[in-house]
């Protein structure tokens, strides 16, 4: 993989997601960890950035089911009588993403534990803009 | 008391700044109207209740917040319409954008312009039409006020985000649903008191009244008991994004809000009660999954330490506040952020009145975003409307039993916390 080649954005970010990696930044600088694709650190400023792939295991830190949806997630079925879980994970090497939490009861959310062990599960791996998804592990 | 407060870098004035004069549109959904119509409203309220009368001719600039009239009703560069539509071309007036803090930097931005010498005279305001859309286009549009690479495809709507702090905090506190509950009683209890309110009434009166309209048209009457009762019951308070209900979201608003600035040094040619912003402090957050703590916005503590050390106070001094409840939780953890109340202390001052219009620590006499309605980009100089009004003892039957009020404090929060607001006030 010719990881180094790859611009430092978005584009990229996703374009990693469509192969099933989560792929951040890491600081050559000061070491710190992006789960978001950047080009400068903003811990230390340094342009000296690297791609770095996250395992893709972390666990749940906090989460919300959506029962008044957006009309994005409208499209895709969801709605008041079936609502979605969306959450923060912190990954195992320590920085946090938002993600959508699927294989979750999300009508029942008493039943959703906060720090649960998730893992990656990337779907609409055919759209451009896949969708950062975790299941349980 | 103040542990959540750092230090920050003392900023002053260039010199001092007066608010003599507030207007206020009426606050709900009115199909007819405008962001233009709703913005001379609130105008024409502060030309009404200027205790000494304004020539809209002396004033030199202004700075509206909005926060999408392009997306609500199709309409950019909306500054000049509003200076058009005042008959103030060719005043020069900006508007800003922070999302849901618009107009608490617009207030900033003019405190600012006075302070550095170069205006005596500045319009600040806010103003935001939403009812235009269907409430899913309404998500959309607050939704982007999220990070749109890394939020919104995640699910994550504006109720969304606040339901996640919501659970955040219920795991790490003893924060509960009937906590949230209590939040709204108390803001519809005092924007009962307040014509301007969206919901002018109580939440036990809604729930009365639904009965009563289910015995007209002969449906089964529900036997709610009591507010708590109705706000358990998923058919009234359905959820909107778990463990948020309805009634902990503030409504959809139409509405316009705005207040004259000028130089202390004649505040007198228009009042003889000015209340004088004394300290302003704004800063930017991260998105909450890069924040720090998952039960705090970092930008509202940097904002109330900026603002504490300008105006040489403490959380302790501040007797009236408004603060930013687009969500029943967000007014608990804004407590906490504010010092007002320690870490994990907010639900405990809730159950124990302590921010009742009778209590100790009144928040928000107004009613509140969730009671008297929340036009984003409106509702910083709202917030600062009620606080200029209660320390000029003109709140009316709201008016806080402390008979010795000088300090009042506004937090006016933008998106998810990447922005806040605080502004400092005190009476003259
Ligand atoms: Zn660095």
């Amino acid at each position: 993989m010719t990881t180094e080649t790859r611009a430092f954005n978005a584009v990229s970010f996703f374009a990693y997601l469509k192969e099933g990696q989560l792929a951040g930044i890491r600081c050559r600088s000061c070491g710190k960890l992006s789960a978001e694709a950047r080009p400068m650190c903003q811990a230390c400023h340094s342009r000296d950035v690297e791609w770095f792939q996250f395992s893709g295991r972390g666990q749940l830190s906090a989460f919300t089911c959506i029962s008044v949806v957006p009309n994005a997630m409208g499209e895709k079925g969801f709605g008041r009588n079936n609502p979605y879980c969306s959450g923060i994970v912190t990954l195992e090497e320590g920085p946090r993403i938002s993600a959508l939490i699927l294989g979750v009861d999300a009508a029942n959310p008493q039943n959703i534990a906060t720090g649960m062990a998730l893992t990656l599960d990337v779907r609409d791996m055919e759209s451009d803009r896949p969708t950062l998804a975790f299941v349980p592990a | 008391m103040a542990a959540t407060i750092s230090t920050a870098k003392r900023r002053q004035l260039g010199r001092p700044v007066s608010i003599v004069g507030a207007g206020l549109s009426r606050f709900g959904a009115f199909r007819d109207m405008t962001t233009r119509d709703l913005f001379v409203e609130a105008f024409q309220d502060l030309i009404d209740h200027m205790d000494q009368g304004i020539d809209v001719e002396d004033i030199e600039c202004g700075y509206i917040g909005n926060y999408s009239s392009d997306l609500f009703e199709g309409q950019g560069h909306t500054a000049p319409i509003l200076a058009d539509w005042l008959g103030m071309t060719p005043t020069p007036i900006t508007r800003i954008e922070n999302a849901c803090a618009s107009s608490g930097s617009a207030l900033r931005e003019g405190v600012m312009a006075i302070a550095s010498g170069m205006y005596d005279v500045v319009l600040v305001g806010g103003v935001e039409k939403m009812t235009d859309l269907p409430t899913e286009g309404v998500t959309d549009v607050l939704a982007s006020a999220a990070d749109g690479l890394y939020e919104v495809p995640a699910g994550l709507t504006f109720p969304g985000i606040y339901g996640a702090l919501a659970k955040a905090h219920m795991d790490r506190y003893e924060t509960s649903l009937a906590h949230l509950a209590k939040v709204g009683i108390k803001n519809h209890t005092n924007g009962a008191l307040n014509p301007k309110a969206q919901f002018n009434s109580t939440l036990l009166d809604m729930m009365e009244r639904r009965k009563a309209r289910a015995e007209q048209q002969g449906q089964p009457v529900p036997d709610w008991r009591d507010e708590m009762d109705f706000l358990n019951d998923p058919r009234a308070n359905p959820w909107i994004a778990w463990p948020l209900r309805l009634y902990d979201c503030a409504p959809i608003t139409d509405g316009a809000s705005c207040v004259l600035l000028v130089s202390s040094e004649i505040a007198n040619n228009f009042t003889d009660k000015p209340v004088h912003v004394v300290g302003t402090g704004q800063a930017s957050g991260r998105p909450l999954h890069d924040a720090e703590e998952l039960t705090s916005l970092s930008a509202a503590r940097e904002a109330a330490a900026q603002a504490y050390a300008m105006a040489g106070v403490t959380p302790r001094d501040i007797q009236v506040a408004e603060v930013h409840d687009c969500f029943t939780n967000a007014e608990i953890n804004a407590t906490q952020d504010l010092g007002f109340f320690e870490p994990g202390e907010g639900p405990r001052a809730v159950d124990e009145g302590r921010t009742a219009l009778t209590g100790d620590r009144p928040i928000n006499t107004s009613g509140g975003l969730k009671a008297k309605g929340h036009p984003v980009g409106a509702s910083g100089v709202a917030q600062v409307i009620e606080t200029f009004h209660q320390l000029r003892g003109e709140a009316g039957p709201r008016q806080v039993p402390n008979t010795n009020l000088e300090l009042g404090l506004t937090h006016n929060v933008g998106g998810t916390g990447g922005t806040c607001v605080v502004n400092i006030l005190r009476r003259g």
